[in-house]
């Protein structure tokens, strides 16, 4: 319980908190401005958590296209989830933990989340590392419900020079968190070669675009690790 | 409550379009990852990937703006996220100066456009 408060607190510990709460103000103003009742947004927020995936879940229902569409749009923009959670939960693991254990935490993974994890679990004792996530994870939760809330109820009133400036934030603080969280050269060459390659695969218009630029470019960057390791080896 | 939640067909699209989307992803992770260890060799590549595809969301953003986004110029947006991590690098790491001066490049040269 000290540690799912000690997680909990943590959310104040942080910039990116801020960062979520525009960005989920500016989620709660354009679910306003789409037509969506509030019941709705905040139901996104608690289920789909993830900011990205809200924003065009929002914006391609709010645009006129099926359910299909907007489904289709959101699978792929949410592909990142996997190797995140696959990457994160080994730091919360120990040799009792069960699967079930680590269902909510992995629920609660998103960018934020993740980068976080790297951040501060390893000074959190392992085996209070789940409780400690619940808690980060709560906290995160409960700031952008609150958030959204106050951005639906203001939608009105804000400038459309606003709503750029929060769009904004996703791609700065993304770019930032994850430059900061880089450990490796792999992490470094993955994060440049991502964003370099991006550009070029989305000319063909594969539809999967995201996902060819980031497993090419993440092997890329594993390949120039492993090589380095063996020339020095 | 139903006028809070609106029409029981636009839970149902957040769901099946929003929800569980988001949620086969994070729980296929779950399930491959639960026997990999922390020190394993395969973590190293898939961070990268997990990097990767980030990048490609953050370039995403960039090179196709969604909403009010658009009607930046492509100059000004790409100038504000080159400012924010400049900013970033001379402040030793600070993500809250770098996102705060990226979002005054970006907001400074709105209002000088007009």
């Amino acid at each position: 319980m000290r540690a799912f408060a000690w997680g909990m607190s943590s959310v104040a510990s942080t910039v990116l908190t801020l960062v979520l709460f525009a960005t989920y103000l500016g989620i709660g103003a354009l679910a306003h401005d789409s037509h969506f009742s509030l019941g709705w947004v905040l139901g996104s927020t608690l289920l789909v958590w993830a900011g990205p995936a809200q924003i065009i879940l929002i914006s391609t229902l709010g645009s006129g296209a099926t359910a299909v569409q907007a489904a289709i749009a959101v699978t792929v923009s949410a592909i990142r989830l996997f190797p995140m959670v696959v990457s994160v939960l080994p730091l919360m693991k120990t040799p009792r933990t069960k699967r079930r254990h680590l269902v909510l935490v992995t629920h609660f993974i998103a960018v934020t989340l993740w980068v976080e994890c790297y951040r501060l679990l390893p000074k959190v004792p392992r085996e209070r590392r789940i409780a400690f996530t619940h808690g980060l994870g709560c906290g995160l939760v409960s700031v952008c419900m609150v958030a959204t809330t106050l951005g639906y109820g203001l939608a009105a009133n804000l400038p459309p020079l606003f709503a750029a400036a929060i769009l904004l934030l996703t791609p700065l603080a993304f770019l930032l968190s994850t430059a900061r969280n880089c450990r490796q050269i792999s992490d470094i060459l993955a994060l440049v070669l991502g964003i370099a390659l991006f550009p070029l695969v989305s000319m063909l218009h594969t539809g999967v675009d995201i996902l060819i630029s980031g497993v090419t470019a993440g092997t890329i960057a594993y390949g120039a690790h492993w090589w380095r390791e063996r020339a020095r080896a | 409550m139903s006028e809070f939640f609106g029409s029981p067909h636009a839970l149902l699209v957040l769901v099946l379009a929003g929800f569980l989307p988001n949620e086969v992803w994070r729980m296929a992770g779950l399930w491959f990852g639960a026997g990999v260890d922390e020190g394993s060799e395969v973590l190293v590549w898939v961070r990268a990937v997990a990097t990767a595809i980030l990048a490609g969301v953050i370039a995403q953003i960039l090179v196709q703006p969604p909403g009010a986004l658009a009607g930046v110029p492509d100059w000004l947006r790409y100038g504000a996220v080159a400012a924010g991590f400049a900013v970033f690098m001379l402040t030793r790491r600070s993500i809250f100066a770098g996102v705060v001066s990226g979002e005054i490049v970006l907001l400074a040269g709105k209002w000088w456009l007009g």
